[in-house]
């Protein structure tokens, strides 16, 4: 901030505090005595008469009090404007500070399992709890404490997985987060309504549960050129562009013909935040093996 | 009385309708109170209605009780208390019945607005640009109709009750008008012309003085004067109402910083905020000193008069509030209050216990002065409102207390691997026995509420039935 702003904050900071505590002295020093009167102002407003009391003086010493802890603490700490204060306190400091002590505390705990290839450390009991809690903390929010997600957010319990369910793949999902995006009708933005029915027909087909065969056969077509890019020809999905395998009977977004339109006519914006920043190296080790280990209890 | 002017006639019409309008909002904007904490306990009672949702709600709860019942009783009483104090009828009558009708607009356009989900989002400013507008016209109006009566005035001096009116008044409305501004993009919605941290400064600058003149310079003028007025004894001391008047409006104007400790503000506000927020303490109980001392040589009269027992009983609780946010407002007290009910409770020891309590006394002491009775229609059922009024105070702000703290507790405690050992919603379910606790309270304040509306209706009825008797002996 400017120098003319920080001698601003500095001068109406100290006129209040110090303005404050000269008008409580000088309303002392004028007092006539230090005893209770019943001697009045003289003014009456609606039979209302003032006393002249003095002031009580364990308030006075009150007052005084956090007048000259104000006036200390604005020399210790940041406060007016520019001036740092002696201690050289700031919040990013004090934060910075508390990061690196946890980092001391708790980083031998998490790095000890981080040579340990995830398909294993799945099978340690102490690192699976860790993760757990991990898990609790910071993914839990989005796909239940169960980790069996909700709608858009994806079951880690099974084994449909959108973006890959190798160790290295959920890593990186763990990492760097995904951004997943469906476009409205697929790459066919001029799909008719007709052609919208017959490829949401031709989808429940690999489930036996369409509506219209006739529709179905039609929605082949259609498929192929809106959806088998990224789903593939055979519908069975691609981890490397996050699209998810419509063949099974897991479903992001619901599985009725209604949520099945839906998606094919709005499209589907997803994301999954990073968290490389908020968990350390060993930390998202760990959270791996314990989501690695929920679809692979018992191997 | 020797220097008042014999044809002087008082206007109270204007007063007796900011009366009861004070009772009739304290009813709606408490009940809408109790609903919301019925749904924090019992999620069903949102009824699946975006209007009834606590969302939406919850604004129309603070907006109603804060600028419907708080003020519509600081209108009546600023409004009796200037003409009063300064043997003056008011500046204008024409002016002041547009402030109440103005007033009432507003609240009316608040009770339509705010469950239709209009809102530009800023606590205790949600109403959008047009209401704004009305807002600042009528308070434009009260300033002109309060000062132009101050200069209007018989008596050489301006009584301290005054003083903290007129602050009240000038700085609510510089507060507003400097919050509200805002760019309109259609009829309905605006965005402020704030942005980021600059933006949440401005809004808790606001925010805590809704507070601090609002709900406390105002309320003082309240006490200066029906404290002693009820009590019939003079003011304990001049000396200290002059100390603290100054110290009060001069430090909480600074106070609003504490609400964003540990935030993007910069250093230096938060620890203006700090500090002036610690400064605040002795001034707040400056005015506390002054309204209990005033009692000194009167203190049998709470025996009997369950008026005065309701003044006495808020400046306690202003007291108690009043060191409880100066504690809070330390930045590592916040970090543990922060966003936990603890600040709910806090806020309504004041809402409740200080402002409420208060108004309810001067409501209780006005009515009858108002329709020429001597008294109330029955000092029993005050006496019950009194008790009613404070167990439920006592137990929301008790059940507030343990939440709070508990929830604050909670979110930072860490397993010895540094993960956190609850998550959000283990705390929440803890929390539910305070959440029915506070239920409970504010059911028992809000039945308060509905007997001093049962008084106030008898009483003025009565008032019709002595008015009917006297026709009739004048026609026998």
């Amino acid at each position: 901030m400017s120098t003319f702003w920080s001698l601003w904050i500095s001068v109406i900071v100290l006129a209040t505090v110090i303005g404050c505590w000269w008008l409580l002295w000088a309303t002392r020093r004028s007092q006539p005595t230090d005893k209770e009167t019943d001697r009045t102002t003289g003014h009456s407003f609606d039979g209302i008469e003032e006393y002249d009391n003095p002031l009580p003086k364990w308030w006075f010493h009150l007052f005084s009090a956090t007048c000259v802890f104000s006036l200390i603490y604005l020399a210790l700490y940041p406060g007016l404007g520019n001036f740092e204060g002696l201690l050289g306190w700031t919040q990013e400091k004090q934060w910075q500070e508390e990061v690196q002590q946890a980092e001391a505390r708790y980083g031998e705990l998490y790095a000890k399992y981080g040579d340990i290839p995830i398909p294993e450390l799945a099978k340690n009991e102490d690192a699976r709890k860790m993760g757990q809690r991990l898990f609790s903390n910071n993914c839990a929010v989005c796909h239940g404490s169960a980790a069996r997600g909700a709608v858009g957010f994806p079951n880690l319990t099974d084994d449909a997985w959108i973006w890959g369910g190798s160790p290295e793949r959920i890593v990186e999902t763990i990492h760097q987060g995904r951004v997943n995006q469906m476009p409205a009708k697929g790459l066919m933005p001029n799909m008719s309504n007709n052609q919208v029915e017959a490829v949401v027909n031709y989808v429940l087909s690999f489930s036996g549960r369409e509506k219209d065969k006739a529709l179905a056969e039609q929605g082949q077509q259609v498929f192929m050129q809106a959806c088998a890019g990224c789903h593939g020809q055979d519908a069975k999905g691609n981890t490397m562009v996050g699209a998810p395998n419509l063949t099974d009977d897991d479903w992001l977004y619901g599985s009725t013909y209604d949520w099945i339109k839906e998606t094919v006519t709005y499209g589907r914006q997803n994301r999954m935040p990073a968290q490389e920043n908020r968990l350390s190296e060993d930390q998202i080790h760990i959270l791996a093996a314990y989501v690695y280990g929920l679809s692979h209890r018992n191997q | 009385m020797s220097t008042a002017t014999p044809n002087l006639t008082y206007n109270y019409k204007v007063v007796r309708q900011f009366t009861i309008m004070t009772v009739v909002w304290g009813i709606i904007g408490m009940g809408m109170g109790v609903l919301i904490a019925s749904q924090l306990r019992f999620p069903f009672m949102n009824f699946d209605l975006p209007w009834t949702h606590f969302g939406r709600l919850r604004p129309l709860h603070t907006n109603l009780v804060i600028f419907g019942f708080g003020g519509s009783a600081l209108f009546a009483t600023s409004y009796y208390v200037v003409q009063r104090t300064c043997q003056a009828r008011l500046f204008s009558d024409g002016l002041a019945a547009f402030t109440f009708w103005g007033w009432q607009a507003v609240l009316v356009a608040a009770c339509i607005t705010l469950p239709m989900g209009l809102t530009s989002t800023k606590e205790y400013a949600e109403l959008e640009w047009p209401i704004d507008i009305l807002i600042t016209l009528v308070w434009v109006a009260y300033a002109m109709v309060y000062f132009g009566t101050i200069t209007k005035r018989q008596t050489k001096h301006i009584y301290v009750a005054n003083w903290f009116y007129g602050a009240f008044i000038l700085t609510v409305a510089v507060l507003h008008i400097g919050n509200n501004l805002e760019l309109p993009v259609s009829a309905f919605k605006s965005y402020s012309i704030y942005s980021g941290v600059t933006d949440a400064m401005m809004q808790w600058w606001w925010g805590h003085n809704a507070v601090g003149f609002f709900l406390t310079a105002g309320f003082l003028g309240m006490m200066y004067y029906f404290v002693p007025k009820q009590a019939d004894r003079p003011v304990y001391s001049y000396r200290l109402s002059i100390v603290h008047f100054w110290a009060l409006i001069a430090t909480y104007v600074w106070a609003g910083g504490h609400h964003l400790h540990y935030s993007a503000l910069p250093d230096w506000a938060q620890t203006a905020g700090m500090i002036m927020s610690l400064i605040l303490l002795a001034p707040s109980w400056g005015g506390m000193i002054n309204g209990m001392m005033t009692l000194s040589g009167a203190w049998h009269k709470l025996r009997t008069d369950p008026i005065l027992r309701f003044l006495v009983v808020s400046l306690s609780f202003y007291g108690m509030s009043t060191f409880e946010g100066p504690m809070m407002a330390i930045k590592t007290v916040n970090a543990l209050s922060h966003d936990t009910d603890w600040t709910i409770g806090h806020v309504h020891s004041g809402a409740l216990g200080w402002v409420a309590m208060i108004s309810i006394g001067a409501v209780y002491h006005l009515i009858p002065r108002l329709w020429g009775m001597t008294r109330m229609y029955s000092v029993g059922l005050i006496n019950l409102h009194f008790w009613l009024a404070t167990i439920g105070t006592v137990l929301y702000i008790v059940a507030m207390w343990v939440n709070g703290i508990m929830q604050g507790l909670m979110w930072r405690a860490v397993n010895a691997d540094g993960t956190l050992t609850y998550s959000f919603v283990e705390a929440l379910e803890n929390s539910m026995p305070g959440y029915l606790i506070r239920l409970i309270g504010g059911g028992i304040f809000f039945t308060g509420m509905l007997v001093m509306a049962y008084n106030v209706r008898m009483t003025i009825r009565q008032k019709d039935a002595v008015a009917l008797d006297n026709s009739a002996v004048q026609t026998a």
